[in-house]
């Protein structure tokens, strides 16, 4: 097929568009279809391949199976604590209050998680969370989820089928399709512009709501556990639609990635690996992550092998091991003693878990881990320890949205999941991403719902929606030339040197400022791509029209990484290596000036509210808040300190 | 750091196999060697591909003609000399290249009748015992790369089996939710009438081609041919079902075999 200059649409009309088909994409469609609303899932992958198969630990929700001490409450507060106290409280609140509902609806679905003795499901320990609180099923939690999103999905289908006589009714996946640009009129949205993957046929999606699902942008980095699905288009399509985007400075490296062979860098090995035993040891076979504890977290966590061994099985009497402090804590331990040269042979350290546990139970606890090393790395991790390193893992900037209903500052667009900013503030808890995904997809496709009833069925006609579809076609056609351009592979390979050098684990002022005059150069070049060969599934025409938005994302990153003059969870400026509280209390907040470019604004992080701040203890408010801030006897305290 | 010979399948279901010079580096497996084609010599080679590491099942390809996810097949099982053959899948149609239409598959998932819990009970009220669990557990560990669909000579081989025969991921999909403890429907005598579990002949080809090492034939497909066959032939179920004592069967979902465009 011989690429067409005048292109045709198919035309499809909807109450409410999803774009994205992993947790939150999949949980906001159900939402919607529930409310009544003809639904569509606009899936860039196959159904039920989306990203969030990956996941591995399990998704985080108190439950109180495991120990019934755990609450919301206790939840909130870890959560929050992850974050260094930059978290969208009200987001932060509902999802600890929600999450036990939406694990035990999916359990209802056909879920099943693995069991308590006495037949609940059973929670693990995490990173950063006080209770075993991560419903899973051995180490493939994400897989379970997704399943059970699409199998009820199927069901729902099947309800339309027997009631309207086609499955597709009121609700219908459509695979390998990528959205390129949302359509907007004057200033509300209108639906959105794609590709088929199938046949590079062009596709116009006319809803007067659209949630975006799209998930996260690891593909920005050379060493990452994100697939090629994550190149940012969410982020990139809000901006260019007139939304903003918050706390995109804050990028989560996952410390433990695979390190060896090179063909695997970056393949997360997952958290439960600590969460049920596993140690961080350096060259030397020093537990090195005692010397690590930030004064922050001194208070719950032990100081000796000793206590720290005593806590797996009498977590009331002793502290926790260091190896569980929050993922950006961990990662920068590991790599400074990399850097320190008390690194393994590859580069990484030595997570192991072959000396803290038998190795039929490890077969049980981790199958995957176990699988995966002795598939692509010819080690045995019951025998011998994993070499690990930090892996770009995810973003906690995304779309800023309202807390209750996921809607951004356009109206009829919404987002939920990794591409939505402010539920984790500066850094995520792991667990936490899973219940995340149901709690604020199901809002974002309530919230969708309400927003297209409330339009009361009024439509914005075909003619104003065209010309916009139009020009999208024109652009997304710029790069299929047999041409003499640039290799979209070859510019893609730079972005990531690029990202991973300049804006990684450690930034400094220089290097932000070096990788925004870097970025500006890889523009230039973008507009020179040539993909050869036609439009029938062309990957290289693909990342072509997706590396203007894994661009624009990064500009993003790193003009606002820039701009914080601080220290804080997944932003660790050499040149600011404190934590300031007078950065705490700002949001920075990028929007799109002109092609390419962005602008950084600052905006309030909202107050927690005075019920919730009481659930910390004065002291360690005192570490985080302006004096200003802090509720009056901690205030005092802190004077009393100071004198 | 070596250079090898790749044959590649370029074009749909009419095409051929193209040969390539290409380098392979130390712990690489052949999806890095087909991302190295596309960065390097032929950015449109068409191959589906997500997560890179054994978890989504989308890569599935046949190397040197055995059914394999390309993620998960190391250089390192080659001889040094070996030429290296990747095709697609033969069951389904080609789009282009290493890409297939597996719509089959989840045309074949929207017919079986979803998983029914007793409407009496709510979310929260399930006790189950993880001894109860683990037989459906091991058959959701499933990452759907439909290479047992594509290994299984039923449809393999016989095209005008494919309307009656759900291949064993489905049937497997049946084991999984007839084993569910809280699960009320019964779908046994549509196993055999609509999905066509009497087809398998247990040849294991299935199993063997498994990337999750699920025991697809011996955990799933012949336990539920025997419960097939005892609610078939068992005198006191035929006695049931005459008076009507015996639950009813549940039906194949309606309207879903030939889902409209």
């Amino acid at each position: 097929m011989a690429p067409s200059r005048a292109p045709d649409f198919t035309r499809h009309t909807y109450d409410v568009v999803v774009i994205g088909a992993g947790g939150a994409g999949l949980r906001a469609a159900i939402a919607a279809r529930e409310q009544g609303m003809r639904t569509a899932v606009i899936s860039k992958s196959l159904f039920g391949k989306a990203h969030t198969v990956m996941a591995e630990g399990g998704a985080a929700a108190a439950l109180g199976n495991a120990n019934p001490a755990d609450e919301w409450r206790v939840h909130f507060r870890d959560t929050v604590r992850g974050g260094k106290f930059l978290n969208d409280p009200r987001m932060a609140e509902l999802h600890a209050r929600e999450a036990p509902e939406r694990i035990l609806e999916l359990e209802y679905w056909g879920a099943l998680f693995d069991r308590t003795a006495d037949g609940r499901i059973s929670q693990r320990n995490f990173g950063g969370h006080e209770y075993p609180r991560l419903a899973h099923v051995g180490d493939r939690t994400g897989l379970e989820m997704i399943r059970t999103l699409q199998q009820r999905i199927v069901a729902l289908q099947q309800a339309d089928a027997a009631e309207l006589g086609d499955p597709d009714a009121r609700l219908r996946v459509f695979p390998e399709t990528a959205i390129t640009e949302l359509l907007v009129h004057e200033g509300a949205v209108t639906g959105a512009f794609g590709y088929r993957r199938e046949d590079g046929g062009f596709v116009v999606f006319e809803a007067p709501a659209v949630v975006l699902a799209t998930g996260g942008i690891g593909k920005m980095f050379r060493t990452t556990s994100n697939s090629w699905e994550y190149t940012g288009d969410g982020h990139a399509l809000a901006l260019r639609a007139g939304a903003s985007l918050i706390n995109m400075e804050f990028v989560q490296f996952h410390p433990t990635g695979m390190v060896w062979p090179p063909s695997v860098r970056g393949i997360l090995v997952t958290e439960s690996v600590r969460g049920d035993g596993g140690v961080l040891r350096n060259a030397d076979g020093k537990r090195f992550m005692f010397d690590y504890v930030p004064d922050v977290f001194r208070a719950q966590y032990a100081e000796t092998e000793a206590e720290a061994d005593g806590w797996y099985d009498d977590p009331a009497h002793h502290r926790r091991p260091p190896e569980l402090l929050p993922r950006d804590e961990v990662a920068r331990a590991i790599n400074s003693e990399v850097k320190a040269g008390r690194g393994s042979p590859h580069g990484g350290v030595f997570l192991d878990v072959s000396t803290r546990l038998p190795a039929e139970e490890i077969r049980r606890r981790l199958p995957s881990m176990h699988h995966q090393f002795k598939e692509l790395a010819d080690v045995d991790i019951t025998a011998e320890a994993m070499e690990v390193g930090p892996t770009c893992h995810y973003v906690m900037g995304g779309v800023r949205v309202d807390a209750e209903t996921a809607a951004t500052d356009v109206p009829g667009l919404f987002a939920a999941g990794e591409v939505a900013g402010g539920m984790h503030g500066s850094n995520r808890l792991g667990g936490n991403s899973l219940s995340d995904l149901l709690v604020f997809g199901r809002r974002a496709g309530l919230g969708a719902a309400e927003y297209t009833a409330g339009t009361g069925g009024r439509r914005i006609p075909y003619e104003a929606v065209e010309p916009k579809a139009r020009e999208a076609a024109e652009h997304a056609l710029a790069s299929l030339k047999q041409g003499t351009g640039e290799n979209p592979y070859t510019l893609h390979s730079d972005l990531q040197d690029t990202m991973n050098d300049l804006v990684g684990i450690i930034r400094r002022g220089p290097e932000l400022t070096e990788a925004l005059e870097r970025l500006s150069r890889l523009e230039e070049r973008s507009t020179g791509l040539s993909a050869p060969g036609d439009r029938v599934y062309n990957p290289g025409w693909h990342l072509a029209m997706s590396l203007p938005n894994m661009l624009v994302v990064s500009r993003a990153i790193a003009a606002a990484a820039l701009e914080r003059e601080e220290s804080r969870g997944g932003h660790t400026r050499n040149d600011f290596p404190e934590m300031s509280a007078r950065w705490r209390r700002l949001n920075l907040e990028v929007r799109v000036d002109g092609p390419g470019g962005v602008t950084v604004g600052r905006r309030p992080v909202p107050d927690i509210p005075p019920e919730l701040l009481a659930l910390f203890d004065p002291d360690e408010l005192a570490k985080y808040l302006t004096k200003e801030e802090l509720p009056e006897t901690a205030a005092d305290a802190d004077e009393e300190e100071r004198a | 750091m070596s250079e090898r010979v790749f044959r590649v399948w370029r074009g749909a279901d009419e095409g051929d196999l193209t040969e390539y010079r290409v380098e392979v580096n130390e712990g690489e497996v052949v999806l890095d060697v087909l991302h190295r084609l596309q960065a390097t010599q032929t950015p449109d080679l068409a191959v589906r591909w997500n997560c890179k590491a054994g978890k989504c099942g989308s890569c599935s390809v046949e190397i040197n003609g055995v059914p394999r996810l390309s993620c998960m097949t190391r250089m390192s099982v080659f001889a040094e000399d070996e030429v290296v053959t990747v095709t697609p899948m033969r069951t389904f149609p080609v789009i282009r290249d290493l890409v297939c239409d597996v719509s089959f598959n989840y045309d074949k998932a929207r017919e079986i009748p979803s998983f029914t819990p007793d409407p009496a009970t709510s979310p929260g009220d399930f006790r189950m015992a993880q001894v109860d669990v683990e037989r459906s557990q091991e058959f959701r560990k499933c990452i759907e790369c439909f290479l047992c669909n594509n290994v299984c000579h039923v449809i393999r081989d016989h095209e005008e089996n494919k309307e009656h025969f759900s291949g064993p991921r489905f049937l497997m999909r049946v084991a999984e939710l007839e084993m569910h403890p809280e699960d009320t429907a019964d779908r046994r005598a549509i196993a055999q009438d609509e999905f066509g579990l009497g087809y398998c002949n247990i040849t294991k080809c299935c199993t063997e081609v498994c990337p999750e090492g699920i025991r697809i034939t011996d955990n799933a497909l012949i336990p539920m041919k025997e419960r097939v066959a005892d609610r078939k032939y068992d005198p006191l179920v035929w006695l049931g079902s005459k008076i009507g004592v015996r639950p009813k069967d549940t039906p194949i979902v309606p309207n879903v075999r030939h889902p409209r465009e």
